[in-house]
């Protein structure tokens, strides 16, 4: 048996999920965070049952990429369980009824129950059960409150038979459903509404906005670096380099063993940046330096998605996001990207069009640097000073406005307008937002490690047979004369498909001035994306698209770091 | 009904409410508005607008939606007679 969930955006779908399968997914409070479907299995008495996550949809009359993939799950189920918001039937029912007259059984989660008490709403649960002639069990998916409850009902999924209706007849229909069974006691808005109102105002909101970014970034900086000189430094410096020191003894202190697995020796100690070899550079990059940042970020961004700050970002970006052939909805996927490019860019499915879609794709793989690569920056070029930092910074993100300026005008087609909901605010649940942490940094370490520890493996055995060196001298005259970098930064520039952190890490040794590091960086940024966000941008935009991406990402890349290269 | 006032909701005040009277666009706009609940006879309150153009927050049952000012300036209603202000 399938049963699949579905309900408007943002209602706790993916919530009552992990409550039925025990999968764990990334939940936030904001519509859309679930833009593909997930699927889990679960015990239903004697059977196990496959349970399918359906991205959010308010209608079964699509308008966005996200709904289309809720409208073909609909097909294969055999049983929906139509989650909906208890706090805005109204909206809400308009999916039930459509759900109704498909033939297939339906059972009624009202999530968000223990929100309706203090809302002053007042539901008669067996009216709504009778008027609608399904099970309808009231929920708190945040406690598992109702889960057991829920479960017990999926055997009794009905489908009442309800005829096709018209658009203006289900709202009249749900009309008279809530006023038979819904009761809403007036009450003044709070403090804290008003406050909340405060952060979607002009002026106030944009003064918020800045503190609330400023902040973000600051957070995220304190924890990083302070994970890094407390933690994770002397972790390397005092227990792990003696050991390293010991086991380069033993391998002879050169060779190609050693230099694969310490690497090269600086000074007859083990330089954790400079070394490059795999239990050195290869363990330090990903956990010493990379880690930190990544761990850090994504607790800051996991606090703001579960308080729901996001779409109140996206409404007041809207106005910049549209000269960028956008609309405000795609800083999200923005901000995302500043984790990790990859669910960036499926994240932007959220977009309604082609267009804004390839926009916002390709203005992430370029201008958006992932956690990995910004940490590489803090830790590298941060070493030189803050000033060039700023500039890295400051060029990515001209480079975004430049580019998406040229990208509205030159990609035809026209801006769909912002209409989203905008969640009330929540007070994060630790728990899950500690969860969400853990998940995305496991992600991390079973994903990037071991293409870091396998890149610097290739890194090395291709020095050793002086690949890249045929390499370098081929492309010498663009990278030295065009970019001012020594011919060696090449390989770094090519080890950047692989992981754009090594690749930064491999400017290290190369003895660079601070304005080659800052072109460096920049050029590693934009250059071309590393290979698992590569085979997302081709999996998401198509081949024909993906080439021209990649065409814009080289050419701006180039062009950019010959730029830097004459004002610096 | 004559002398009736009606009023764009992207020229609506903050704070100001209505119904929702009709929408003035095509299929596809009814159709994305009509998702969020946002219909012929619907109640509104606007909460805010951003400046130059930007989109328009109101609250419908009691949920709050951010609407582009475009899609705002084709969303006319009958403003509430006394004024809350």
């Amino acid at each position: 048996m399938k049963i699949l969930l579905m309900g408007n955006p943002n209602v706790g779908k993916s919530v009552i999920f992990s409550r039925l399968t025990g999968v764990r997914v990334i939940v936030s409070n904001y519509p859309g965070t679930t833009v593909s479907y997930t699927q889990g299995l679960m015990k239903l008495g004697e059977d196990t049952a496959e349970v399918i996550d359906v991205p959010g949809t308010y209608t079964l009359e699509p308008t966005s990429e996200a709904e289309e993939v809720a409208l073909r799950m609909l097909d294969t189920g055999d049983v929906v369980i139509n989650v909906v918001n208890a706090t805005n039937l109204e909206r809400n029912l308009y999916l039930t009824l459509q759900l109704l007259e498909r033939k297939i059984p339906i059972v009624v989660a009202l999530n968000m129950w223990d929100d309706t008490n203090h809302r002053g709403i007042n539901i008669d649960l067996d009216k709504l059960r009778k008027l609608l002639g399904v099970p309808v069990i009231s929920t708190v998916a945040t406690t598992a409150q109702g889960i057991k409850e829920l479960v017990e009902s999926i055997p009794k999924a009905t489908s009442p038979g309800v005829p096709a209706r018209s658009r203006d007849d289900r709202w009249v229909a749900i009309g008279s459903i809530v006023d038979q069974v819904q009761q809403v006691t007036h009450r003044h808005h709070t403090w804290f509404e008003r406050l909340a109102d405060a952060t979607v105002h002009p002026l106030t909101g944009g003064l918020i906005a800045l503190a609330v970014l400023a902040g973000a970034f600051l957070v995220t900086r304190l924890i990083g670096e302070s994970l890094i000189s407390y933690v994770f430094e002397p972790l390397f410096n005092n227990l792990w380099a003696p050991v390293l020191l010991r086991l380069s003894n033993l391998l002879g202190g050169a060779g190609f063993l050693h230099d694969i697995v310490i690497g090269k020796l600086i000074n007859s100690e083990v330089d954790f940046v400079q070394s490059f070899g795999l239990l050195s550079s290869g363990l330090y990059v990903p956990f010493a330096m990379v880690l930190p940042y990544v761990t850090s970020f994504y607790l800051v961004l996991g606090l703001l998605e579960d308080v729901g700050y996001l779409p109140r970002l996206a409404v007041l970006m809207d106005t910049i996001m549209h000269r960028l052939g956008l609309h405000g909805y795609a800083i999200i996927p923005t901000l995302l990207g500043l984790g990790c490019n990859v669910p960036a860019i499926l994240a932007t499915r959220i977009l309604e069009s082609k267009r804004e879609r390839f926009i916002a794709a390709t203005l992430i793989s370029i201008a958006v640097p992932c956690a990995a690569l910004q940490a590489m920056i803090f830790g590298l070029v941060g070493e030189r000073g803050a000033q060039y930092v700023a500039i890295v910074y400051g060029t990515l993100f001209i480079v975004w406005i430049i580019l998406g300026t040229i990208l509205r005008y030159v990609v035809k087609g026209f801006i769909p307008e912002l209409l989203i909901e905008i969640p009330p605010y929540r007070v994060p649940q630790w728990r899950a937002t500690l969860q969400k942490l853990w998940m995305r940094t496991y992600g991390f370490l079973v994903e990037a490690v071991p293409i870091i520890l396998g890149a610097v493996l290739v890194i090395n055995i291709l020095y050793f047979f002086g690949v890249f060196e045929a390499i370098a001298n081929f492309t010498a005259p663009v990278v030295t004369n065009f970019l001012g970098l020594p011919k060696e930064a090449v390989t770094a520039i090519v080890i950047g498909f692989l992981r754009k952190d090594v690749a930064l890490g491999m400017l290290a040794p190369l003895a660079l001035s601070a304005k080659q590091l800052v072109v460096g960086s920049v050029v590693l940024a934009m250059f071309f994306p590393c290979i698992a966000t590569f085979v997302v941008l081709l999996r998401e935009l198509g081949v024909v698209n993906m080439l021209k991406s990649a065409g814009i990402m080289i050419s701006a890349a180039l062009i950019t770091g010959g730029i830097l290269n004459l004002v610096l | 009904m004559p002398g009736e006032k009606q009023v764009t909701l992207a020229r609506m005040r903050a704070g100001q409410s209505g119904m929702v009277l009709r929408i003035e666009g095509g299929h596809g706009l009814v159709n994305r508005l009509n998702a969020l609940g946002i219909i012929p006879g619907k109640r509104i309150t606007k909460i805010s607008s951003m400046l130059m153009r930007g989109p328009v927050t109101v609250e419908v049952d009691r949920t709050q939606v951010a609407v582009g000012f475009g899609m705002a300036s084709r969303i006319l209603v009958q403003p509430d007679n006394r004024a809350t202000e």
